[in-house]
């Protein structure tokens, strides 16, 4: 009868998406699980053999993989700090009466449709460059030395570029749930006496936690693969001061044709990523549903 | 709150927020005055009044053929969203209208294969696309675009569909409407307006993918975002004409994101955030 | 004609058994309610009839014929849902012509009926608007208006107004009990609302966790309760159901006395108690006695200009003739 037909004709609806996502989930992570026991090396392919856990030992030992994880953190704290709290400041202006609020929220937004290379470029070469930066121009100005940014603090250039496109994100998210706000809660609050501060602290910032919580688990996903900025503007260096665990991996698939150890370093950034999501869904799923 | 605000502080609200949009909108702003300038203007000093020239595009234009890329950019941006569609519209119609006790799951199972981390893939895929020759080509990225997006995808058009009331449709089946009519009349109406906007989300997802598009490309198949890549090489000392191509890498699809403000924020958290 | 019988019709989610078998008689013009608390099955009986639901045995018969597996676009019934449930996307004018254009009436046909659904029912102006700009009554009369166009065998309510505010609801119940005496077709209306059940109904069903409890109609079940459930059910203010020795007089578990065969008095009576709460109508006046020795709160209903207040000591005299009485399992002792 209809409602029976209705279900195994969802199933069959259900099934290619289904299909498709649990190939591409299973397929490539066994093949990674699999290389990453092996010695295996694009430029000598004749030479594979079975490697046991030397790949991951190898990883371990290498005081670049330890420059990684702790460039990996700090990149995403950084910018989890800058953009979270940046955001909410932002987004609490522009919920003021202003004018012109439609394009406020448009010049604020626009940052986050810039793609990765691009805003990278434009932040190296516009505004950062030592000698034909705006940064340069503003140092001059004032008489100062220019500071060349990559060089000198390459991870915080980096930083930088990154918070400048989530920024917008961020904004844009917590100012939906700021306008989502009962304005009748806000006066009962202030004719119980609350003050403004108050008011935000126990009425404002509970009602973004929901929002709070999901900027930061969806950029922490974001930024733990952040990739092009690096390869645009520092290329990892100088050393290892601005290589991630991505760009390490990357480094060591593409340009030392180290298949097996790249492989271990995807096992370990599946499990780092993975660590991050349990810790972060568990620390704050209370705000999620 | 509705309340009547005296001018003096809208105005001063108004400044401030003024004020720090610029900040925030200034790398683009810049980059669009540079773009109008000449090679020389462009390395003399800080200044927002270009001399206007559109030398710089037509530079890129010629030098680089940029229209492949931008081509390219086009095809597989549009091509994995409709790929995307074409498989996510069912699915999340399916879950949306008749659910079981494992669609939560099997959404949130969507939802943590966007967790896996590219870079964890990166070899097998890379391999996989050498030997079968699938790199540096469209056919080869679309289908990755598409996979990588499909969890998103699937989530916002169910979080669309779950919005339209289920008695609507039994009021159809009521008012004689076989199932064809149902989905003829009824469903596809009410669900074209959240189709648009994922589609509109994703094309812009897609164009600004640029970890798997410089990977999986060399000349062929590279979009803008694996041709702007390569700028960061000599070319870049190029500051009008590095502007440029960076404008019209970005004009289109800033554009469309304007107007996607909203399923902006419904799309990328998964309808967490309306 | 719409003449429904369901015959030992079951309804099961699982392994929870919503509607045990269940047989009932709907004759062709009668309008039948379906009355009882939130999660009585009344809902889900209609949308059985609807077609909406799948049974899980019995079956449906309309105008004698088995429609127990007849998808719901064939039984030929229209439904008035809770939500109105309007295609948002069509004008009000579309709204209504849908299940004509499903039935590929002719073009000539369709404006025919949509003016006259039109007419009567105040539609006319707002032909070409879409449902979200009507309001909650507009909406309700372009679902009615749809329901109608359809000239179907028997029209099913599923608690049509209770999205309407309070002086919206008698109107329109008013507009539905005229459209039931225009038309004549068997309507079938769920509401938990005993007022819209005494006051529509040919014939009430009360419905407790998915069993009929009583069928009849209104004055017979406001006169003949035939349990303790149907008489605190049907009736308003409730009926006061005392238990204890003064059921004991009786040969009763339990009596019950309705509020308005209580004949209060400052003097005399057979329950002395005193007046808590006095709520004063204008028509009538409430009153809810207090410390009468009684298993309960009396609640008394006594003419709109009577002198008595909060406070005051006074005497309940029941009419004899009025008191029902139940056993220990809660049935009407005859």
């Amino acid at each position: 009868m209809a409602t029976r037909q209705t279900a195994s004709l969802a199933r069959l609806m259900r099934a290619p998406a289904i299909i498709l996502l649990l190939i591409w989930m299973i397929v490539p992570l066994g093949m990674t699980l699999y290389y990453s026991f092996l010695n295996y090396n694009l430029l000598n392919p004749t030479g594979t053999s079975w490697a046991g856990w030397f790949n991951y030992q190898y990883f371990y030992s290498d005081p670049a993989f330890f420059d990684a994880i702790w460039n990996t953190l700090a990149l995403v704290l950084g910018v989890l700090t800058i953009t979270v709290v940046g955001g909410i400041a932002i987004a609490l202006l522009i919920d003021k009466p202003i004018f012109g609020q439609g394009i406020v929220r448009i010049l604020v937004i626009s940052p986050f449709f810039v793609m990765p290379p691009v805003a990278a470029l434009i932040w190296k070469n516009m505004i950062m460059h030592p000698s034909y930066g705006v940064f340069a121009d503003i140092a001059r100005f004032f008489g100062a030395q220019p500071v060349d940014w990559f060089a000198q603090f390459p991870l915080t250039s980096i930083i930088i570029i990154v918070a400048w496109q989530w920024l917008p994100f961020a904004t844009l998210i917590l100012l939906t749930a700021l306008q989502s706000l009962d304005g009748e809660q806000m006066e009962a609050a202030e004719m119980d006496g609350a003050g403004s501060l108050s008011r935000f602290i126990h009425l404002t910032l509970p009602h973004m936690a929901r929002a709070i919580t999901v900027v930061i688990l969806i950029q922490t996903i974001f930024l733990l693969g952040i990739y092009a900025e690096i390869l645009v503007t520092t290329n990892g260096g100088p050393g290892n001061a601005s290589t991630n665990l991505t760009y390490l991996i990357y480094r060591a698939a593409r340009l030392n044709f180290d298949i097996g150890g790249a492989a271990a370093g995807g096992i370990i950034a599946v499990i780092l990523a993975n660590i991050v999501a349990v810790f972060l869904m568990r620390a704050v799923g209370k705000n999620l549903d | 709150m509705a309340r009547a605000v005296s001018t003096r502080t809208r105005i001063g609200y108004t400044a401030a927020a003024w004020f720090v949009a610029l900040l925030i909108f200034f790398p683009i702003l810049y980059t669009i005055i540079t773009s109008l300038k000449t090679e020389q203007e462009a390395i003399s000093g800080f200044s927002l009044i270009p001399s206007f020239t559109l030398s710089s595009f037509e530079a890129v234009q010629t030098q680089n053929d940029y229209w492949k890329p931008f081509t390219n950019s086009v095809i597989l941006s549009v091509g994995s969203t409709i790929l995307a569609l074409i498989v996510a519209i069912p699915a999340a119609w399916a879950m949306a209208f008749s659910p079981t006790k494992n669609t939560k799951n099997i959404l949130m199972w969507m939802l943590s294969t966007k967790m896996m981390p590219a870079v964890a893939v990166l070899v097998p895929i890379y391999l996989i696309f050498l030997r079968t020759g699938l790199m540096d080509t469209r056919i080869g990225l679309t289908v990755m675009l598409m996979l990588i997006n499909l969890p998103i995808v699937v989530w916002m058009l169910y979080t669309y569909f779950r919005e339209i009331p289920g008695e609507i449709l039994e009021a159809a089946r009521m008012d004689g409407a076989s199932l064809k009519d149902e989905i003829l009349y009824v469903l596809t109406p009410m669900a074209v307006p959240g189709i648009a906007s994922t589609m509109l989300l994703n094309v812009i997802l897609a164009w600004n993918e640029a970890f798997w598009t410089i990977q999986l490309t060399t000349t062929n198949a590279a979009p803008l975002s694996a041709f702007i890549a390569s700028f960061s090489s000599p070319q870049g000392l190029f500051w009008a004409k590095l502007s440029a191509a960076s404008v019209m890498a970005i004009a289109p699809i800033l554009i469309m994101g304007w107007f996607s403000q909203k399923q902006l924020v419904r799309g990328l958290t998964f309808g967490a955030v309306k | 004609m719409g003449r429904i019988t369901l015959e030992n019709v079951t309804k099961r989610f699982g392994d929870v058994e919503v509607i045990p078998p269940l047989n009932l008689d709907i004759e062709d013009g009668e309008f039948v309610v379906f009355v009882g608390p939130s999660g009585c099955g009344k809902s889900t009986l209609l949308r059985l009839i609807a077609g909406l639901e799948d049974t899980s045995g019995g079956q449906i018969l309309i105008d004698g014929n088995d429609a127990t597996d007849t998808p719901p676009a064939r039984r030929g019934l229209a439904m008035v849902f809770q939500s109105y449930a309007l295609y948002p996307h069509m004008s009000v004018r579309k709204n209504i012509a849908f299940p004509m254009r499903m039935a590929n009436v002719d073009q000539a046909e369709q404006d025919r009926r949509i003016a006259a659904a039109a007419a009567a029912l105040n539609l006319t102006d707002y032909l070409d608007r879409r449902p979200g700009q009507l309001s909650g009554g507009q909406r309700q009369r372009v679902a009615i208006g749809r329901a109608i166009v359809r000239e179907p065998a028997a029209f099913l309510f599923d608690e049509p107004l209770s999205n309407l505010d309070a002086a919206l609801r008698v109107g329109m119940r008013l507009e539905i009990s005229e459209l039931h005496q225009r038309l004549k077709t068997t309507m079938i209306y769920v509401t938990h609302d005993q007022v819209e059940a005494m006051t529509m109904a040919d014939k009430i069903v009360v419905l407790r966790a998915g069993h009929i409890e009583q069928v009849g109609s209104p004055m017979d079940l406001y006169r003949t309760p035939r349990n303790l459930f149907v008489a605190g059910f049907i009736g308003s203010p409730k009926m006061n159901l005392i238990t204890g020795p003064a059921a004991a007089d009786h040969d009763a578990t339990t009596i019950g006395v309705r509020p308005e065969h209580i004949k209060v008095s400052a003097t005399e009576g057979t329950w002395k108690g005193r007046i808590g709460v006095s709520e004063h109508l204008g028509s009538d006046t409430f009153f809810y006695i207090e410390d009468t020795g009684l298993s309960e709160t009396i609640t008394v209903r006594a003419g709109g200009e009577i002198d008595l207040h909060h406070g005051d000591t006074v005497w309940l005299t029941p009419d004899p003739t009025k008191i029902h009485r139940f056993d220990a399992q809660g049935d009407r002792i005859a």
